[in-house]
């Protein structure tokens, strides 16, 4: 029997029966072996010529042995990166709740206009007389994000958001250094809700990280943080809205009291979609703050990359910017690539990468922006903001809120108090939702709360997508409340693989592919 | 709007499950005053056509590198990708995945970064390598912070035929962490005396080759002095490619390898993204910044693949982390490992050899030219020519004849008395009518 979404009302016995096959294939999920396993030294799917006799200009430096490495042909490659593929869960498979990540649509425009030859077949170091329009793409992008903002300045560059936190808390760094307080001002606060970057960057650069408690609604106090204020604090690194999914109610007045003791604020930008085209972070006081494309502005996030992180600026901070960055004189735009040639008043305080950033994705993302306008920005992150409660109001009276104090902005934050007696954890619950078909949400972060759980669907879903996963929710809550524990700590069981010893994976460390010892010895 | 779901409808629908009058009562902890009340000023919605259009007037104003004779390297390299990459890594279940931090849905992920992490270490003849930093400069950059906390030092020595970028990326970097940087003066002709300036206190040496000159070097006595002073040798490269036709590192006693991976799989694309390549010796592993993918077993012991030893990392050790880097470059690693693939060694060696043979073709006809000397005495697929001139001037007046002929070093290293020299990189895209065009051009300008 199935009812109006189209599910079955019960689990589904057929699917736990086992028919083991000869190959261990399963129809669809193939067993995939190495390409190590599969492919031979003297293959190669690719026809190149041999070059007629020359003389090498290599000298005594030419390789001597073989490489080491076998090859497939096309046809092979193309079967065992489909198989590859097919091992895997994406946007497009499905909701992919994964709170701080913004797993939005990916719009194929995006890869579309990126693969443009004028701009994915340009090199970075040829005569700019001959790249105006990837300038162009720059200072529209730009336009985009300091509007979007409301800061003064960007950094282009960096090439992701931890790369951003970098580059701000470097311009800070440098802006204090420019006072002649780089001695004195050392400390760098750092909430507990942090994300594991910010503390990481803060040391990074030099700083020593000092912790900010949590209130017991999930928001950091002003009280608090001027507590800690003192001639020897630099910045404080917040995330708005915070990694709870709260924006922070005092920001404004934690910005205030940072400047009035001399510092700086940094904001982690992670979870701008919230806010897009409805508050800025310029009007809140903020120095510097990182905006990851990959997030906010839909580039896809590939599998753990590549991303980008782009940060703008408050007027204070905007002469220490890096290199390169693009002036605009009289109309004309000059990219500057050598500190020497900055304009009078700027004194960037080095550089973050070779080259000028990843245009490839300031492509997609403008490519984004364009598409959604100003309006549609805003209802993005509406939606994002709405679907994020609405699946909060469709689980709260199961799964436990730890704050329920403020509403949620684009994702919302559980724990585990309402498994406490199960047997069941987070992680397991999480296995368990895969088995029903979904990414699980991101587990155990933030750390300020007991076997976190948090829910970001983004604005991407459909009503009835949010449905089905909150009855989906729902009915896995159920079972782990009723007893029904196998479901989950054994779980996943539909999985293409079963859980994985992460373990033994750490103690003894197997990072890439050795070629096995002939059977005959192996034996004795 | 295309990308958005939710109806009227919907939304009233929600809005009263939640039990809130409208979104607003949603961002209720924003300040008060703070709450956007007009719509900001940038264009509206638009549709696909429209945008499509808006994007390729800006990309009809560059010139794409595959439609001139093209001869511009000094750290990114124009090669012909294989059709099947870019169909491959832009499979959704690629493309949209994230990190792969739940294993039994990631499969896909986890096995390509084990099988690119063997690539690389054969490549470089290392031990281990890394799932991939953000690219070649960047990496270098961690790799003197990882240099330091293995040895405890906090002074680098790099060599002045570093990359100047990445020079600077190091520069940069160390300034901010108060550690020392020795920087050796531009070195065309590869013959600084880099051994002299190791002694007890250095951390590492970093040692490009082919240099950004293009001259191939022989790291084994750098290792050698460096080791016995108890510092690393970092060995970069900028042309992956090049690992097909030369000494790897490895096997010259680099301590730790690091570099940039475009070249194999990946487009141009002005810059980023790209991929930075980063291996080393096994002992060090604890220290290395960034993933790793190491194998396991699931409950019913098949082989699987998961993200290892990630108490190195930022999301575990927070302040103590060996670096902060999270987001890495995912699918340019795909795009590399696909690529390197198809090519295999076989592949490889021919390819590398091919990109040899055009350049001692082009550094020959060069030297035929008035007024141009070829500098090196070895190199792989890039040069540098003496123009007598400042080469800046020639590759502008050559762009307007429709030839980008190269890299002036004053681009990377202005005022360092260098405004007469060009780089000159030449890959297996080049054909002859390329060369001849090249060279003619030249004579004119010259
Ligand atoms: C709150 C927060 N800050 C910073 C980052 C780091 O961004 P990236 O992975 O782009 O370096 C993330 C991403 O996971 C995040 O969620």
């Amino acid at each position: 029997m199935l009812n109006r979404q189209g599910r079955p009302t019960q689990s589904s016995a057929a699917a736990t029966e086992q028919h083991a096959t000869f190959t261990g294939n399963k129809a669809l999920q193939q067993i995939e072996p190495l390409i190590f396993e599969i492919g031979h030294h003297e293959t190669t799917g690719v026809d190149i010529d041999a070059p007629a006799p020359f003389k090498s200009r290599l000298g005594k430096h030419a390789r001597k042995g073989e490489i080491g490495l076998p090859g497939l042909s096309e046809p092979e490659t193309m079967r065992h990166y489909v198989r590859l593929s097919q091992k895997n869960y994406g946007i497009d498979t499905g909701l992919f709740p994964l709170g701080s990540c913004t797993m939005k649509h990916n719009a194929r425009l995006n890869e579309k206009t990126a693969r443009m030859p004028g701009f994915s077949d340009v090199h970075p170091l040829q005569p700019v007389s001959t790249v105006p329009g990837a300038l162009e793409v720059m200072l529209e992008l730009s336009h985009y994000l300091m509007t979007l903002t409301g800061m003064p300045a960007v950094a282009l560059s960096p090439k992701a958001g931890a790369h951003g936190e970098a580059c701000g808390m470097m311009a800070i760094k440098a802006a204090i250094a420019a006072k002649g307080e780089g001695a004195t001002r050392t400390v760098v606060l750092v909430p507990e809700s942090a994300h594991g970057t910010n503390p990481a960057t803060a040391a990074l650069i030099g700083f020593s990280v000092r912790s900010v408690p949590a209130r017991d609604d999930g928001t950091v106090a002003v009280e608090d943080v001027k507590a800690l204020l003192g001639p020897d604090i630099a910045a404080i690194m917040l995330t708005n809205p915070n990694t709870c999914g709260i924006f922070e109610p005092q920001i404004v007045e934690i910005a205030a009291a940072m400047h009035e003791a001399g510092a700086y604020f940094y904001c982690d930008g992670a979870n701008f979609n919230a806010i897009v085209g409805k508050a800025r972070p310029g009007d809140l006081g903020v120095d510097a703050m990182h905006i990851n494309l990959h997030k906010t502005f839909s580039t896809p996030h590939g599998g753990g990359g590549p991303g980008a992180g782009p940060v703008v600026l408050s007027e204070r901070l905007a002469p220490y910017a890096p290199v390169p960055f693009i002036h605009v004189e009289a109309g004309t735009p000059r990219l500057v690539e050598n500190a020497a040639d900055a304009p009078p008043g700027n004194v960037p305080f080095g550089r973050m990468t070779a080259f000028h950033g990843q245009m490839g994705m300031y492509v997609r993302a403008l490519t984004y922006m364009l598409s959604h306008g100003a309006d549609g920005m805003k209802q993005a992150s509406e939606d994002a903001v709405l679907n994020a409660n609405y699946i909060r109001a469709g689980l709260s009276d199961l799964m436990s809120l730890p704050f329920p104090d403020h509403p949620s902005m684009h994702e919302a934050l559980f724990d585990d108090e309402w498994l406490k007696g199960t047997g069941v954890s987070t992680l397991d619950f999480a296995k368990a939702m895969i088995d029903e078909g979904y990414h699980p949400m991101t587990v155990y972060f933030p750390l300020v709360v007991h076997g976190a759980m948090l829910i970001e669907p983004t604005e991407s879903e459909s009503k009835a997508s949010l449905d089905l996963f909150i009855a989906t929710l729902r009915d896995l809550a159920m079972a782990a409340k009723g007893n029904d524990k196998e479901r989950f700590t054994a779980a996943p069981h539909h999985a293409p693989i079963r859980r994985l010893d992460e373990t033994r994976a750490a103690r003894q460390p197997v990072l890439k592919w050795v070629k096995p010892a002939p059977v005959a010895e192996a034996a004795e | 709007m295309r990308y958005l779901p939710l109806t009227d409808t919907d939304r009233e629908d929600m809005l009263a499950r939640i039990g809130v009058p409208d979104v607003d009562a949603l961002f209720s902890d924003v300040p008060a005053g703070k709450l956007l009340t007009a719509p900001l000023d940038l264009p509206r919605t638009k549709g696909e056509l429209e945008v499509e259009r808006i994007m390729a007037r800006m990309a009809g104003r560059n010139v794409a590198a595959s439609s001139v004779p093209f001869f511009v390297g000094a750290g990114a390299y124009k090669h012909h990708v294989p059709a099947t990459v870019d169909h491959l890594i832009q499979r959704s279940e690629f493309l949209t995945s994230y990190t792969p931090y739940q294993p039994e849905i990631a499969q896909g992920t986890l096995q390509y970064l084990f099988e690119f992490q063997t690539q690389v270490a054969a490549l470089t003849g290392m031990e281990v390598a890394n799932a991939s930093m953000y690219d070649g400069s960047t990496g270098t950059g961690e790799a003197v912070l990882m240099a330091h906390r293995v040895t405890k030092r906090r002074k680098a020595v790099l060599s002045g035929g570093l990359h100047p970028h990445y020079a600077e990326v190091v520069r940069t970097l160390s300034e901010m962490a108060n550690d020392a940087v020795v920087s050796l003066p531009p070195d065309v002709s590869a013959n600084e005396d880099i051994l002299s300036q190791i002694d007890d206190e250095t951390s590492c040496v970093v040692v490009q080759n082919p240099d950004v000159f293009g001259n191939l070097r022989d790291l084994t006595p750098i290792a050698a002095k460096a080791q016995a002073h108890g510092a690393l040798l970092i060995a970069v490269f900028t042309e992956i490619v090049s690992l097909g036709a030369i000494v790897p590192p490895g096997a010259m006693g680099a301590d730790i390898v690091v570099g940039e991976g475009q070249s194999i799989g990946n487009a141009l694309n002005f810059g980023g993204p790209y991929v930075g390549l980063f291996a080393a010796k096994s002992k060090y592993i604890r220290q290395m910044p960034g993933r790793l993918c190491g194998e396991t077993v699931d409950s019913t012991g098949q082989r699987g693949f998961v993200l290892t030893l990630s108490t190195r990392e930022q999301h575990i050790r927070r302040d103590k982390a060996t670096s902060n880097i999270c987001t890495n470059s995912g699918l340019c690693v795909l795009a590399f490992t696909i690529h390197m693939t198809l090519l295999g060694q076989a592949g490889l060696s021919r390819l590398a050899e091919v990109n040899h043979a055009n350049a001692v073709k082009l550094a020959d006809m060069l030297a035929g030219v008035k007024g141009v000397t070829v500098l090196n005495a070895s190199f792989f697929n890039e040069f540098t020519v003496k123009l007598g001139k400042p080469a800046a001037a020639v590759v502008e007046a050559l762009a307007a004849k429709g030839i980008l002929a190269g890299v002036p070093v004053s681009r990377l290293l202005p005022k360092a008395g260098l405004d007469d020299l060009l780089l000159v990189a030449s890959t297996e895209i080049n054909t002859d009518e390329d060369r001849a065009a090249f060279v003619a051009a030249l004579a004119e300008v010259l």
